[in-house]
């Protein structure tokens, strides 16, 4: 795990708001906590500097007092770096990341369908993957959502 | 000239599974495109959280026909990940044996759909013709020519005898025979070539940026296979190219696919000389201790990811599902800009989307009669239902009856 532990080290330097909040799983796998305020400068480091050059995917995850929303980043070693942003389940709003990582479109809007996020700035598109007649105040993925009575 | 948008989809002979494209066209022309999906949407994620992990394993291996084992050796490995399991290494090379076997029936699909979507029908007929070898080796190994059920948590459900392998690696010298033919027709073959190169250009850039994976990502020269970088299953003790090539097109996507199914057969030798003895699962544990875990697995049409949180239950607390096409759609828009609109079937087909192949005849081999006769489906409809009220008692006639009345009823 030296080179997860050298790129935990240079984070760190980097971010010192980063300390303590850097988990190594195992070989090829991290969880990183990422203050909100923090955010965007990790990302945009984690990309121009530190290659990861590809988000695979993004997983939103309701944690009852809060909604988290974890940017899983690849680079082209296969580490695969997790960064985990948490909103306030009230006003769950983070920003886009499609400047960054285009492909990230459709998996911003799982979350807003899904989840309820509000996704600032992300460039119009169709919604995903709910019909367009679905309830748009209605999100199946939170925990405590119960589909309509029949 | 003017500007034409015309939707093509959500259903459309030219497409395989629900998807609504919207092109704007100048003359035949296509200046930009659109896509809606989620007509396949079945709440998957939402159900499983509603499920025990080994419930999941057969919801999960339903997600897609083809890519069945892929889903559920990603789900299975981060569920044992988060519950600290250690499968046994026989267990692993079954689930490998497995995943390369779905690659080459995976593969072998996708060059009769390329043929068939530009019109050359022999490919399709000779392609599949030949899929049928492996579709048999799946069903020999596992009991099913899809969704084989081989995964469960802690291991895989059954093991192999030497006999079986020794079956397995005999067609293996067939379908490499085969694919040896596949790579002249795809590498000399003009019309091949003609109609398929310079078409759904994705420049490697492109490519990258858009964050395309699989065969997608390498025909465009990204040396990218979660094989060989993010290892998993066996491969790490495997010896195997990452095909690669740099036409950046259809033409591109069809090469890496044949060349990958030679380094299957590859793969699928050593899987059966290393093999060790030994059990094939451990027992696994009711409940899954708090925790999360990501799983990556390279699948024939790329990358699958999924994330599994385990809340000290039965059940997950959380289950995310990210298929390679989803990933490979973002790329599609940009390989169809400054297409014909004829070119709209195969360049949507080059990323390779998914339908299934279960319908179908049975032969049924009576050796206590010595004799030999295929079941069309409705002799195999009646023979499950005879069997049923003649086995268990089951009587579906009163069954029929009651829907006759309440079809009549309407």
């Amino acid at each position: 795990m030296a080179d997860e532990q050298k790129l935990a080290q240079a984070l760190e330097a980097k971010f010192p708001v980063l300390a303590g909040k850097i988990n190594l799983v195992r070989p090829r796998r991290m969880f990183v906590e990422v203050p909100a305020e923090s955010f965007r400068q990790v990302l945009a480091h984690l990309k121009k500097e530190q290659g990861f050059v590809y988000c695979c995917t993004i997983t939103g995850t309701d944690d009852k007092d809060t909604l988290a929303a974890l940017y899983h980043l690849s680079d082209e070693a296969g580490t695969l770096l997790n960064l985990r942003l948490r909103v306030p389940r009230d006003a769950p709003v983070i920003g886009t990341v499609t400047d960054l990582y285009p492909c990230c479109a459709n998996y911003e809007r799982e979350l807003i369908d899904l989840l309820g996020f509000t996704v600032e700035n992300l460039p119009p598109g169709n919604r995903y993957p709910m019909p367009d007649d679905f309830p748009r105040d209605q999100h199946p993925l939170r925990k405590d959502w119960q589909p309509a009575a029949k | 000239m003017g500007t034409v948008t015309i939707p093509i989809g959500p259903q459309h002979p030219a497409l395989k599974e629900p998807a609504a494209f919207s092109i704007t066209l100048v003359g035949e022309r296509i200046l930009k495109s659109d896509v809606r999906l989620g007509y396949n949407h079945r709440g998957i994620e939402k159900a499983c959280e509603q499920r025990t992990y080994t419930q999941d394993l057969y919801l999960i291996e339903r997600i897609c026909g083809i890519c069945s084992h892929a889903h559920t050796t990603t789900f299975i490995t981060a569920s044992e990940e988060v519950a600290g399991l250690k499968v046994p290494p026989r267990g692993l090379y079954i689930r490998t044996l497995i995943s390369e076997l779905e690659r080459i029936h995976s593969h072998l699909l996708w060059l009769g759909v390329a043929g068939h979507e530009i019109g050359f029908d022999t490919l399709l007929m000779y392609s599949w013709r030949d899929r049928e070898v492996v579709m048999d080796i799946l069903a020999m190994l596992t009991g099913n020519r899809v969704n084989y059920g081989i995964n469960t948590f802690g291991g895989v459900r059954r093991d192999f005898t030497a006999e079986q392998l020794a079956e397995v690696r005999k067609s293996m010298d067939v379908l490499e025979e085969r694919t040896k033919y596949y790579i002249e027709v795809a590498t000399s073959e003009p019309t091949l070539a003609k109609r398929l190169g310079g078409v759904g250009s994705l420049s490697h850039d492109d490519a990258l940026r858009l964050g395309a994976v699989g065969p997608t990502a390498r025909a465009s020269n990204i040396q990218r296979d979660v094989r060989r970088d993010d290892t998993h299953l066996v491969y790490n003790e495997l010896d195997f190219k990452v095909i690669t090539d740099d036409h950046c097109d259809v033409f591109g996507r069809t090469v890496v696919r044949v060349l990958e199914l030679m380094e299957s057969y590859k793969l699928i030798r050593q899987i059966i000389d290393k093999m060790p003895d030994g059990p094939v699962s451990v027992k696994a544990p009711r409940r899954v201790p708090a925790g999360e875990a990501v799983a990556r697995y390279e699948a024939p049409r790329g990358e699958d990811i999924h994330y599994v949180k385990g809340n000290g239950t039965d059940k997950p607390e959380r289950v995310k599902v990210r298929a390679p096409t989803m990933a490979n759609l973002a790329a599609v828009s940009k390989m169809l800009e400054d297409n014909n609109l004829a070119d709209v079937p195969i360049v949507v087909a080059a990323i390779d989307p998914c339908f299934s192949c279960t319908d179908r005849g049975i032969q049924v081999s009576d050796l206590g009669r010595g004799r030999d006769e295929t079941l069309a489906w409705g002799a195999l409809r009646a023979h499950g239902i005879e069997w049923w009220r003649r086995e268990a008692g089951v009587d579906f006639a009163s069954l029929n009856r009651k829907l006759s009345q309440s079809l009549a009823a309407r």
